[in-house]
């Protein structure tokens, strides 16, 4: 096994870290979700580690639930992009000709529009629910899935064993997923972590908005909403979320950048 | 003879690989060289792919490529040891005193200058000519390297000449500042035969006439010994004979210089036509979309069960096409093509997997014609799996038999395509044929990215499977030499056209028609004088129309 670097090792442990906060969340978290133990805006103390919030529910146990729902929602919407994305962009690029012009012409469309605004009309038409969310993030973020996955399948689509392989009479499936997939793999993977970290940011920025996850369940982005008036008073109970979102996104990135380094080295591999 | 210009002594060259999953390592490309070169003389260095010879020939300007380090030994160039030269120095050598010709001029030519601006530049940076000068220069030496139009022809940007004579273009630009060495690095390996004679005879005759030494690097021992005073055969790194021009083509004392000079000796008996044809192209017309202009226009081969038909011609003759219309890449748009005794469907999508199977196709790139993320076991298995549903133990069972058929075994099951030589990725190339059963084999160049040697294991390894499988070969093919060591029907095309079809001792005993004779006699012979005599005998025709 070739050495992992120190900076995706960090990558690795605290990412790793805050997914099994994640998971183990009701194990871990001092108190419930929404449950008021405490008076406004505590300061912290032996029993509510980083304090109170604006109702005075446990900070500490807000942003480990808190944690786990962003990153829940994060974690399947970026499931979700990169499997009609990349699934879309495969095709489009093995079939070719309208199908190819039709869909990356939508696609232009689609990404003519600010993400945001989008997803803001699109979540104040529907019944904003945990799925829905989901859904629309997936879908929104898997046209940037679509036109990575797409150039990149349209590269390996021309090479000779993929023509050895129509020669041979196979399927488009075969050809998509047994020839082009496995080479197009290392890019995906690596755009994969960015993807992630921009799903996370989205989430928390339409929860703050107040169209993400709804009240009375905590995300980060919640967090910071319902805590940012405290600091007009000097309360940081509201620095905790966007600290926790830092960190994550800082080391998913080392990791990503690891797998893009890894990848781009190996002989033979894209680059 | 007073000191040489350039003297060698113990040359090492070494790098440092980083194979996947393995910690990295030093390696040795250069073991220990040692030689000699005069002014004005011409040292040839030769050997197969990964012998160390470009990068021998790139230390005589102290610059090793792509992480490639200079580890020991001395070079001297007029006199001084330029491995000791700083940063400072090395660039008033190089450009200056020694200059390079590389294998592709399109690829080093800037395609947004000007070629007379790009030709003078390092002659006018090393302040060793005026601007005014410099361009007197160019276009005296694209005179004598035979340009057509010398006065003009540097105005025009590099798209806008042929390959050939950009090559030529190239070899002026080394030329021009004056240089006392000129390394040659595969000059001539990208052009068809037809262009090579006549950039070969450029290049002798102006390193004549400049008495500049130089460096000739390339892998054909018949074209160094139309334009080297000396030899140098290299293979792993050493040195394996070392003389001059005439002992090493007449009188080779070692036995790998005897393998390269009778390289191409393979016994095959050629059969006569024997009807009905396997495959037949019957009237075939087509154009790529979008171009009105025939890529080719009314062919009209057959190709005999269990024979081989070589597809002749140089780059842009159609011979690629004819096999995309026969695979059903290319529907043609007149004519049909007919395999034993039916019609094949023009596009591939729409062919019976029976008739997909029947037709196998080879490819030049082994590299690229196999997916790098399958193991040899995949990809050789993955016919058999598809067209008779082999699977498990049966299928390996069989691709063991396909793999001791290609002389290869079963230790390479589970390999990727990264960790085999080149020779072994064309065998696995063929045994992926092979799986299929095949009745027809079209084979796209598929020793012309091989070293001499592999290449000749490759042609014996296609003419037994032929006598075993009794599998017909369309063979298309550049090479001359490889189409008379395996042929039995030979087609020469030209711009879209057959111009000569028939039986091989037909096919290649005169009366020729222009083209073919131009051709044939376009191929390097592996004797000394062999270019005197070709250029001689052609401008004695042309004197005599």
């Amino acid at each position: 096994m070739r050495r992992i670097p120190l900076s995706a090792l960090i990558g690795l442990f605290i990412t790793a870290l805050f997914f099994l906060t994640a998971i183990f969340a009701p194990l871990i978290a001092p108190y419930g979700v929404a449950e008021v133990v405490g008076g406004v805006w505590d300061p912290p103390s032996a029993e509510h580690l980083l304090g109170t919030d604006n109702i005075g529910r446990d900070l500490l146990s807000r942003m480990i639930y808190g944690g786990r729902t962003t990153i829940f929602v994060a974690t399947a919407a970026t499931a979700i992009s990169f499997i009609t994305g990349a699934f879309l962009g495969l095709s489009a690029a093995v079939i070719g000709g309208w199908f190819d012009q039709l869909l990356s012409r939508f696609v232009d469309v689609v990404m003519a529009i600010p993400t945001l605004i989008f997803a803001l009309v699109v979540l104040s038409v529907m019944p904003v629910t945990m799925p829905v969310l989901i859904v629309v993030m997936g879908l929104l973020d898997s046209t940037r899935v679509y036109r990575l996955s797409r150039s990149v399948a349209v590269d390996i689509e021309v090479m000779d064993y993929v023509e050895a392989a129509r020669l041979r009479g196979e399927g488009r499936f075969w050809i998509m997923f047994r020839e082009i997939l496995p080479n197009a793999l290392s890019p995906l993977v690596a755009e994969m972590g960015l993807r992630f970290i921009f799903a996370v940011l989205f989430v928390s920025t339409l929860s703050f908005l107040g169209l993400g996850v709804q009240p009375p369940d905590a995300d980060w982005g919640g967090i910071v909403k319902e805590n940012k008036d405290g600091i007009v008073y000097g309360i940081g109970a509201a620095l905790w979320p966007a600290i926790a979102i830092a960190a994550l996104a800082i080391s998913v990135n080392l990791v990503a950048d690891w797998v893009l380094n890894r990848t781009t080295s190996l002989k033979g591999g894209r680059g | 003879m007073s000191d040489p210009l350039v003297r060698v002594r113990g040359l090492k060259i070494g790098a440092t690989i980083h194979p996947p999953g393995e910690p990295s390592q030093d390696v040795e490309i250069v073991k220990g060289v040692d030689f000699d070169l005069a002014r004005g003389k011409v040292l040839g260095l030769i050997g197969e792919s990964g012998a160390g010879k470009s990068t021998i020939g790139l230390s005589a300007m102290a610059y090793g490529r792509g992480g490639v380090r200079i580890t020991g030994g001395e070079v001297f160039v007029n006199g001084r040891d330029i491995l000791r030269l700083r940063e400072g120095g090395l660039r008033k050598l190089r450009g200056a005193e020694v200059t390079y010709v590389s294998q592709s001029a399109a690829a080093s030519f800037n395609p947004a200058r000007r070629i007379l601006a790009q030709v003078t530049e390092a002659a006018v940076l090393h302040g060793k000519f005026s601007r005014r000068e410099a361009e007197a220069r160019a276009v005296d030496l694209f005179r004598k390297l035979g340009l057509p139009d010398p006065e003009n022809i540097g105005q025009r940007y590099p798209h806008q000449v042929s390959g050939g004579q950009l090559q030529r273009c190239m070899t002026a630009l080394a030329l021009c500042p004056q240089p006392d060495l000129v390394i040659f690095d595969e000059p001539t390996t990208a052009l068809d035969v037809t262009t090579q004679i006549d950039v070969l005879k450029a290049i002798k005759d102006v390193i004549a006439l400049t008495g500049v030494a130089a460096i000739y690097i390339t892998h054909d021992l018949a074209v160094v010994a139309q334009i080297a005073d000396d030899i140098m055969v290299l293979r792993h790194g050493k040195t394996v004979e070392y003389g001059s021009t005439d002992q090493i083509i007449n009188t080779p004392r070692e036995d790998y210089t005897k393998a390269l000079v009778s390289v191409r000796e393979i016994d095959h008996q050629e059969q006569p036509p024997a009807p009905p044809p396997v495959l037949s192209v019957q009237g075939v017309s087509a154009q790529y979309r979008g171009m009105d202009r025939d890529v080719l226009s009314g062919i009209n081969v057959d190709l005999s069960p269990g024979q081989t038909l070589a597809i002749v011609g140089e780059s842009g003759s159609g011979k690629s096409t004819l096999a995309r219309v026969i695979t059903g890449l290319l529907p043609p748009y007149k004519g049909r093509v007919t395999f034993d005794g039916h019609d094949l469907t023009p596009d591939q999508r729409s062919r019976p997997r029976e008739d997909l199977r029947q037709l196998q196709m080879i490819y030049q790139m082994a590299d690229v014609a196999m997916n790098p993320r399958q193991t040899v076991e995949t990809i050789i298995g993955r016919p058999l799996e598809f067209y008779f549903g082999l699977k498990g133990a049966e299928r390996r069972k069989r691709v063991v038999a396909l793999l001791d058929q290609i002389e290869m075994g079963a230790k390479f099951l589970d390999r990727y395509p990264a960790e085999l030589s080149g020779g072994q990725k064309q065998r696995v190339c063929i045994a992926r044929a092979l799986a299929a059963d095949p009745k027809v084999i079209i084979c796209d160049e598929v020793t012309s990215a091989l070293d001499p040697l592999v290449a000749d294991g490759i042609l014996k390894l296609l003419l037994n499977l032929q006598k075993e499988a009794e599998v017909a070969y369309l063979f298309i093919t550049h090479d001359l030499a490889t189409v008379r060591a395996i042929a039995d029907s030979i087609a020469v095309m030209h711009r879209g056209k057959v111009v000569r079809y028939g039986p091989k001792s037909d096919v290649l005993s005169p009366p020729f028609d222009d083209y073919t004779d131009l051709l044939l006699s376009s191929v390097p012979e592996m004797r000394l004088g062999w270019l005197e005599d070709v250029i001689a005998h052609r401008r004695m025709e042309a004197g005599g129309e």
